[in-house]
């Protein structure tokens, strides 16, 4: 089998702000209550975190959980962890009503830095940046689509679906243009 | 004339000069200027001609409410109609053209109207060009349409490039006049986040032009501290040349900020609208000045008195050398006094008020300017300038008592405070006797989702006009704090609006109150004798306020005249609604970042690039791109298509059926959740195999179809048509979460997680063995069944469905596997002419077999029954989504159209939405129908025209003829076959 | 464009963000049931000017679906509440009380 290729190959721009794309990282969607058993241990064992609460994300090093729901779950991990991640929520959350599937190859994920990263994002979403805190995962809108970002090393990370990938890259990047700063 | 004056102008700069073209003259000006002020300055005073009479107009204000001023601006890709010279700022190169006018802007043919405007009066367009009827769309439209609009239509693509930006904050300013800034600050010293929009380049607003004192301090320095204060707070956002241009629910704003108009070409964003969500809104909009309605009031030369003195005291331009002042209020004293101290000429003020004591008008007497009060002005004398005004008792009928020579006159119906923003979204306002004007009943504001106020007014937008007590009232109003009562500051306005009192028809209709679309006194009057008695009405019916500048300038003198011609009072006559946008927003911004390739999203599969370098031409479904044919050089997409089809039958054909929806649902009840959602029972299917089903609305309608893999004791993968996935993935949450919320189901929409290859042909399986890794044979992966394993080395799941009747299989492979294992099957499949195949071809294939496509053969009003699918419908089951509604009478009746197979006896296609005609007409003289078309194509395999449809008891009239009407040729007939018409029994699939 | 909190993120969002379902409440009636029944939950809306009870999902959020008890009218919002109830719960109706005091629920 051949490498795992990323929706755009790793595309770049700099404008104002740098625009990358990076991955492909892995990805599990885990949906199950919070008091569900097993859970506590499962996220542990996957990413070294614990439970993320409402709009948190937990990091640890490369691996992150993040809060999309109050029944899911989003574990950010390296690629080729995710059959292993996945077979030992099986076993850690057995008999406990849940679901652990892999979308690491359902996702694009882009990385926007520099000082003025924050006037990129203002233009596609409708968030208030001010309010985002660091750990804080905020699911939204980037112009026509789904996205999820959060602040992270010094810049903003986003998440959206792989079809889109193209269409956000260039949202990203017309936003990110030279002399349009606000 | 109108001419540069030699010092003074507080905002421009005179060592930056800048040239720039008007009907390709070249004038030059400075930086500062807008293009009015330097046209004035280069004495250019007529600029445009009027919409329906084509009058001579020249500039009438100095800002957004100006109606005659419109040029053409720039040229080619940045071509823009109905610009406001004076509020467009100037620069170096800009190219400038008048409107509405032919051959010229001085000689003009369209003024014949002006001559005959006696047989245009208001209403003229409804009440002639109504009969004959045909003539309207003939005749009269075309002729209409050629000489309606100002301006001229850009032909060529925007080089400009716009964006949009999201703002928050607690309290929103409009307007940088001195209420805005102090009710900035005064927010901000709460507080509060604050951002603050000025619609012009300059902070202040009028106060400095009136010369207005601020705690001892000029109002210019005044301002410019205020102004530095405020940049130095972290929490403050200024934005300059930034409108806000509409107030809607929740706080949501519009703001429209005009980036790089002003310096074109350089690389910015020409505009960007701010979509802002805020807290609570000051409105520091201040006012605007009322023209009075006079016999000859839009002659170019007669101004807003406010606009005379700001050109003046702003840009250093005398509009005239001699300038009539002509009031109902004291406050048009200061232009007079302001002509008087920069050395210019103001023969006489005509006050239409019996007497005039303020403070302003004994200035103005002891400069020494001539004072007239309970005068008029009769009627302006001049064509295309002014050239002196006879002079009238106001409460006469002008007989005239004097004329006076004169090239300007500056006229003042007193101020009406801009409420746009209060009224937007739903604030009242209230008539105010003391002020002659609208001001907002803070009784009744706009309220936000927490049902406090969203609006609040400062400044003279409220009805303080004295600079004192709009600084004390804004300082209570930014910090949230209801302001006391102030005192109210005048000017002694009197209510007169039209002079003279008694001026006859031949005055009044001479009188303009809408400068830009031609509408008079005398029009509002002849709607009121014709019954026109709601504003509404009124408004429509003379098209009063309905020109670009919306009314700024006509609105309350037109109440004024409706109120006076009705016999009631302004406050009876009431306001039209004020609605956004302030000011007109260019098409790009509201548009933004939203253009070309990113107009909208596309969705690209993981083979997309792949496709597009094999020439595929693409097809849109939904957002997605699925290539509708791969052709080769040359040929043509029909027979791009038949050679898919053929190759596919004969050989190999691979798909790109990435789209297809994939939904895994999991837990203890979601097997019984799957017999709720599906008609047919899925609980029961082994794990391993396959099983086809049916979703309905609650209707009963059928909604979507696709396969179900049993994955293992207690999870199911659902695939959903290609423009399904989302829709039914919401559905099936939707249900989860509001009705059986105690049942144990957890959902994942997997659609992109996996690339899918449907392998199509007689030499599939060969191509899968080619591969290697799994066992694909008959035996281990029968029809209906799935099985994970390897192929080349790609992890895979395969699923041996078809949707052909060919021998098939489709591979799931993650995504980020897709190109490589695509790739893989192509090299493989050389041996086989594998080649790939797009979704016509796949259309085909599926009308050859009698399958149903979701939105060919339903269209919202088709149950499943009507498709002879009730065999994928149980029988058994109590309760389905959909069954309650195919229980309803007329749904249960076979007395319906059901489909059915057509052959045409000639062999050609049946137009595609045809429909099967039935003898006699219905009510409306149609030809009556008893079926229609649902799938129509020509078959490569049977090589002539195959057609599905739904025909009126149709399985009960197989082998009789029917005949489908055709747009161009009479009718064709055909023949109800089974639908179904290659390998009925289905042995190709079954190897 | 409204804003609505999500009662599980306990975000204001934005209506661009939200997806509408019609009226919240409604009881399903099934295969069984009376023609004026299904009609009733099929097609009969109240459509109020007032108080009203409407079904959101935090589309471009959480995904989940969520309940909103606002005055079709004024556009104002009394409040948002999860989906997983028959009847408007207590606090809600409070809420809506203490601004509207002559409404009744079942109004």
């Amino acid at each position: 089998m051949s490498d795992p290729v990323s929706a755009l190959g790793g595309a770049a721009f700099t404008g104002f702000a740098d625009i990358k794309e990076i991955g492909p990282l892995g990805m599990i969607t885990l949906r199950a209550k919070t008091d569900a058993a097993g859970l506590q241990s499962a996220i542990n064992s996957c990413v070294g975190t614990g439970i993320p609460e409402s709009r948190q994300i937990l990091h640890n090093s490369v691996r992150s959980a993040a809060w999309m729901g109050p029944d899911e779950y989003l574990l950010i991990l390296p690629y080729v962890e995710t059959d292993a991640a996945i077979a030992a929520i099986t076993r850690l959350m057995a008999g406990s009503h849940h679901l652990a599937v892999c979308v690491s190859d359902a996702r694009a994920m882009f990385r926007i830095e520099g000082a003025k990263a924050d006037q990129v994002l203002a233009k596609i979403a409708p968030v208030d940046l001010r309010a985002l805190q660091e750990g804080e995962m905020r699911r939204t809108r980037a112009a026509q689509v789904a996205a999820a970002l959060w602040r992270e090393h010094d810049g903003i990370s986003l998440v959206c679906f792989r079809s889109v990938a193209q269409y956000v890259f260039d949202i990203l990047r017309v936003s990110a243009r030279d002399g349009s700063e606000l | 004339m109108s001419t540069r004056l030699a010092t003074g102008g507080r905002l421009i700069d005179r060592t930056t000069p800048q040239s720039f073209t008007f009907n390709g003259r070249s004038m030059r000006g400075y930086k500062g200027d807008t293009l009015a002020a330097a046209l004035l300055a280069n004495n250019q005073m007529l600029i445009g001609r009027s919409f329906k009479y084509h009058r001579p107009r020249g500039v009438v204000g100095s800002g957004v409410e100006e109606p005659n001023a419109l040029v053409n601006l720039g040229t080619a890709s940045r071509l823009e109609p109905n610009q406001r010279a004076t509020t467009t700022e100037l620069f170096d190169g800009l190219t400038a053209v008048s409107q509405n006018h032919w051959p010229s802007l001085d000689f003009d043919i369209g003024v014949l109207n002006n001559y005959a405007a006696r047989m245009l009066p208001a209403g003229f367009y409804y009440k002639t060009f109504i009969h004959p009827r045909a003539f309207w769309k003939h005749v009269f439209e075309p002729i209409i349409r050629q000489s309606a609009g100002l301006g001229r239509a850009p032909t060529e693509v925007d080089a400009d490039r716009y964006e949009q930006a999201y703002g928050f904050c607690d309290v929103l300013v409009a307007g940088g006049g001195i209420a805005g800034l102090q009710a900035a600050l005064s927010a901000a010293k709460a507080g509060s986040s604050v951002i603050l929009m000025e619609q012009a380049p300059n902070w202040g607003g009028r106060a400095p032009v009136d010369g207005d004192l601020i705690d001892g301090q000029s109002a210019e320095a005044w301002v410019a501290a205020t102004v530095a204060t405020l940049s130095a707070m972290p929490a403050v956002t200024l934005r300059l040349r930034t409108t806000v241009a509409g107030v809607y629910d929740h706080g949501y704003v519009l703001a429209d900020e005009r980036v790089a108009d002003h310096t074109p070409g350089d690389g910015r964003p020409r505009q960007r609208l701010w979509r802002l969500r805020v807290g609570r809104i000051v409105a520091a909009t201040g006012a605007i000045e009322r023209p009075l309605a006079f016999a000859g009031n839009d002659i170019p030369g007669v101004m807003l008195a406010s606009a005379v003195r700001d050109y003046v005291s702003n840009w250093a331009v005398s509009p005239g050398d001699r300038t009539v002042v002509v009031t109902n209020n004291d406050d048009a004293y200061r232009t007079a006094l302001a002509l008087k101290s920069a050395g210019l000429e103001v023969p006489v003020i005509l006050d239409a008020r019996a007497t005039a004591t303020g403070d302003l008008p004994m200035r103005a007497r002891a400069a020494g300017i001539r004072v007239e009060t309970g005068r008029a002005i009769a009627s302006v004398k001049g064509g295309k300038r002014v050239t002196g005004v006879s002079i009238c008792v106001q409460a006469g009928e002008g007989a005239v008592l004097e004329e006076i020579a004169c090239d300007a006159v500056a006229m003042s119906g007193g101020w009406s405070p801009v409420v746009h923003l209060y009224s937007h979204c739903g604030g009242k306002v209230i008539w105010d006797e003391t002020l002659a004007a609208f001001v907002p009943d803070t009784s009744r504001p706009p309220i936000n989702h927490d049902g406090r106020a969203l609006v609040t007014c400062t400044g003279a937008a409220a009805g303080v006009f004295d600079a004192g007590c709009a600084i004390a009232q804004a300082t209570d109003v930014g910090a949230g704090v209801m302001p006391l009562p102030t005192e109210k500051h005048t000017s002694g306005i009197q209510p007169v609006w039209v002079m003279p009192q008694g001026a006859g028809i031949k005055l009044r209709s001479k009188m303009w109150l809408d400068y830009q679309n031609d509408v008079k006194v005398s029009d509002v009057q002849l709607a009121a004798r014709e019954g026109y008695e709601s504003v509404e009405h009124t408004k429509r019916y003379t098209t009063l306020g309905m020109a670009t500048d919306q009314g700024k300038l006509s609105n309350i003198t037109g109440l004024a005249v409706l109120a006076n011609a009705l016999n009631t009072t302004i406050p009876d006559v009431g306001t039209t609604t004020f609605r956004p946008p302030y000011t007109p927003v260019t098409l790009g911004a509201l548009a933004g970042e939203a253009r070309g390739e990113i107009f909208q999203p596309l969705r690209r599969t993981p083979m997309h690039d792949i496709h597009e370098k094999s020439g595929a031409y693409f097809e849109p479904v939904g957002l997605w791109r699925r290539p509708y044919c791969f052709p080769k050089a040359g040929e043509s997409r029909v027979d791009a298509v038949t050679r898919e089809v053929n190759n596919t039958r004969q050989t190999l054909g691979l798909l790109d059926a990435s789209t297809l929806g994939k939904i895994v649902v999991k837990g203890p009840d979601a097997g019984s959740f799957l017999d709720m959602l599906y008609t047919g029972v899925m609980s029961t299917l082994p794990i391993g195999k396959c099983r086809y089903g049916l979703m309905c609305n609650e209707q009963g309608f059928l909604s979507d179809d696709g396969v179900v893999a049993r994955l293992d004791a207690d999870t199911w993968l659902c695939h959903t048509t290609s423009g399904g996935a989302d829709r039914i993935h919401a559905w099936m949450e939707d249900w989860l979460q509001c009705e059986w919320w105690d049942w144990q189901v957890y959902t994942a929409n997997l659609t992109e997680q996996y690339a899918q290859i449907a392998v199509v042909g007689p030499n599939a399986r060969k191509l899968l063995q080619a591969l290697g890794g799994m066992d694909v044979s008959r035996d281990a992966l029968p029809f209906m069944g799935w099985a994970d394993g390897t192929l080349a080395g790609f992890a895979v799941r395969v699923y041996r469905i078809s949707f052909s009747g060919e021998l098939s299989y489709e591979i799931a492979v993650a995504a980020s596997h897709g190109a490589g294992f695509w790739q893989a099957c192509f090299e493989a499949g050389k041996a086989y002419a594998a080649m790939p195949y797009g979704t016509e071809a796949l259309h085909v294939m599926r009308a050859e077999k009698g399958f149903i496509m979701i939105g060919d053969e339903t269209d919202g009003t088709v149950i499943p029954q009507d498709l002879g699918l009730a065999w994928a419908i149980s029988k058994k089951k109590l309760d389905y989504l959909g069954k309650r509604g195919q229980e309803r009478t007329h749904l249960a009746s076979p007395d319906r159209w059901q489909l059915v197979g057509f052959e045409t006896l000639d062999g050609s296609v049946i137009p595609d939405g045809a429909y099967v005609v039935a003898d006699g007409s219905n009510a409306n003289g149609q030809r009556k129908t008893q079926g229609r078309v649902t799938s129509t194509y020509r078959s490569p395999t049977l090589n002539r025209g195959i057609a599905m449809g739904l025909l009126h008891n149709g399985p009960n009239r197989l082998g009789e003829v029917v005949e489908f009407n055709t747009v161009t040729a009479g009718t064709v007939k055909a023949k109800v076959v089974d639908p179904v018409f290659v390998d009925k029994g289905g042995e190709k699939q079954n190897v | 464009m409204l804003t609505l909190t999500c009662p599980y993120c306990h975000i204001l969002a934005c209506e661009t963000e939200l997806a509408p379902g019609y009226e919240a409440h409604l009881k399903r009636y099934g295969p069984g049931s009376s023609d004026e029944d299904f009609e009733a939950y099929m097609f009969a809306r109240k459509n109020p000017k007032g108080v009203h009870f409407e079904r959101w999902r935090h589309a471009y959020g959480c995904g989940k679906w969520f309940l909103a008890a606002r005055c079709t009218a004024t556009l104002e919002v009394f409040g948002t509440y999860p989906a997983q109830v028959s009847a408007p719960p207590p606090d809600i109706i409070a809420k809506i009380k203490a601004r509207r005091p002559n409404w009744e629920p079942g109004q």
